[in-house]
């Protein structure tokens, strides 16, 4: 097909839907994503220390941090998919994913240098976070697919680092495990993994959708 | 940059109107950027033939389209444009670099088989009969494949649109029958 057929053809397809801006599209992915995340705890049934927990300001940060990690990386990822934009976007869940490393860390020097630190197998985390954040990470590549798709690996990553810290937050509701070391190892680490593999998936996951169509 | 403040403003008025729906306005701003990018990526792939620029300039219009709605209308028309125009361009020189890389070179046909019989007419049209009977005894597909892409000098896409072979198929099948060849007219000399 030569390309003024193309032109004709495209003109007279009808006007796309403005897409909302990133932060509003990642304001509605996490209302999504926090509702799905609460359909599971309250399956699971929350830890009977939660309250206890509330008051432990290392557990609180950990939460409040993993959730804005989610909230930012989400922000970044729809940032990425829409052409134009600086990439400075994608630096965005540095901050508070610093701060809930930071964190993370404290509690592990803490338990080390108190000679409490504990470490014991916990393979659940990494099945277990990907379940409480397969619903939000579904409905992220889903919203993604929507936009551009210019850097298909660093937005699907930043997708699958909102949706496995969303999981992490979800899990801590439910499973008690917080010490330093097995947070980090097991939950932390887990994450890393599902953002890895998510960032893998990426270009196959985002792609050009007229390269799937016969011209 | 590819068009003057006012060429930039009228695209962009274009690309508001044509999504509020207005047909006509979407037709002259894409026609606009297809006389537009042509020489922008001839310039920046001066190697490139005439047909893959006109490649680029298809792809970077159906993936502007494909895309459409992302752009805001609040925000100015060419930074939204280029980061297409840039990433359609990446994506086809990594095509262009790994099509070069990929590429069999099933070698030359010998014109003659003996430089000392070069001026021999009658020894050529034995080498051409040699060589024609030689392709007719190639397995079938191997015979397709020397046909399309040596003889009739089709590009492997071109060969794989017509045969419905995949171009990794062709390009063994040419391989293997290159090779055959090479054998039989060293034994006929």
């Amino acid at each position: 097909m030569d390309t003024d057929q193309i032109i004709a053809r495209l003109a007279q397809d009808a006007p796309a839907r403005r897409l909302p801006g990133p932060v509003a599209r990642a304001a509605l992915w996490i209302s999504v994503a926090l509702i799905s995340v609460g359909a599971v705890v309250y399956a699971m049934s929350l830890r009977p220390d939660l309250a206890m927990m509330m008051s432990d300001v290392r557990f609180v940060i950990e939460q409040v941090s993993a959730l804005l990690t989610a909230a930012t990386a989400a922000v970044a990822a729809f940032t990425t998919t829409i052409p134009g934009r600086s990439r400075a976007w994608i630096a965005l869940p540095a901050i508070p994913l610093a701060v809930w490393l930071s964190c993370v860390g404290y509690g592990c020097v803490a338990e080390w240098l108190s000679g409490s630190a504990g470490f014991q197998s916990d393979w659940l985390c990494l099945p277990a976070i990907a379940a409480v954040g397969a619903i939000p990470a579904v409905a992220m590549v889903a919203m993604l697919r929507a936009g551009a798709p210019l850097l298909p690996r660093t937005s699907v990553a930043l997708g699958g680092l909102a949706a496995a810290a969303l999981g992490d937050f979800g899990l801590r509701l439910f499973h008690n495990a917080d010490g330093g070391w097995m947070v980090l190892v097991w939950q932390l680490g887990s994450v890393a993994v599902l953002t890895w593999i998510a960032g893998r998936a990426g270009p196959s996951l985002l792609r050009w959708r007229h390269l799937d169509q016969p011209r | 940059m590819i068009f003057d403040e006012h060429g930039e403003r009228e695209l962009t008025a274009w690309m508001r109107a044509a999504q509020d729906g207005d047909h006509a306005a979407y037709d002259r701003l894409l026609k606009t950027l297809a006389t537009g990018l042509r020489p922008v990526i001839r310039r920046r792939r001066p190697f490139l033939q005439p047909a893959d620029v006109e490649d680029i300039v298809q792809d970077v219009l159906l993936s502007l389209h494909s895309v459409r709605s992302t752009y805001d209308p609040d925000r100015p028309f060419m930074p939204w444009l280029m980061a297409i125009v840039r990433n359609r361009m990446a994506d086809a020189a990594r095509r262009y670099a790994r099509r070069a890389e990929n590429e069999v070179d099933g070698g030359e046909f010998p014109e003659t088989f003996s430089p000392v019989e070069t001026k021999d007419t009658q020894a050529d049209l034995i080498d051409e009969e040699a060589v024609a009977l030689a392709i007719d005894a190639l397995p079938a597909g191997q015979k397709k494949a020397i046909e399309m892409l040596k003889v009739r000098g089709l590009s492997l896409r071109e060969a794989s649109a017509a045969s419905g072979l995949s171009i990794a198929a062709l390009k063994v099948a040419v391989h293997r029958a290159v090779h055959s060849l090479r054998k039989t007219m060293r034994g006929m000399s």
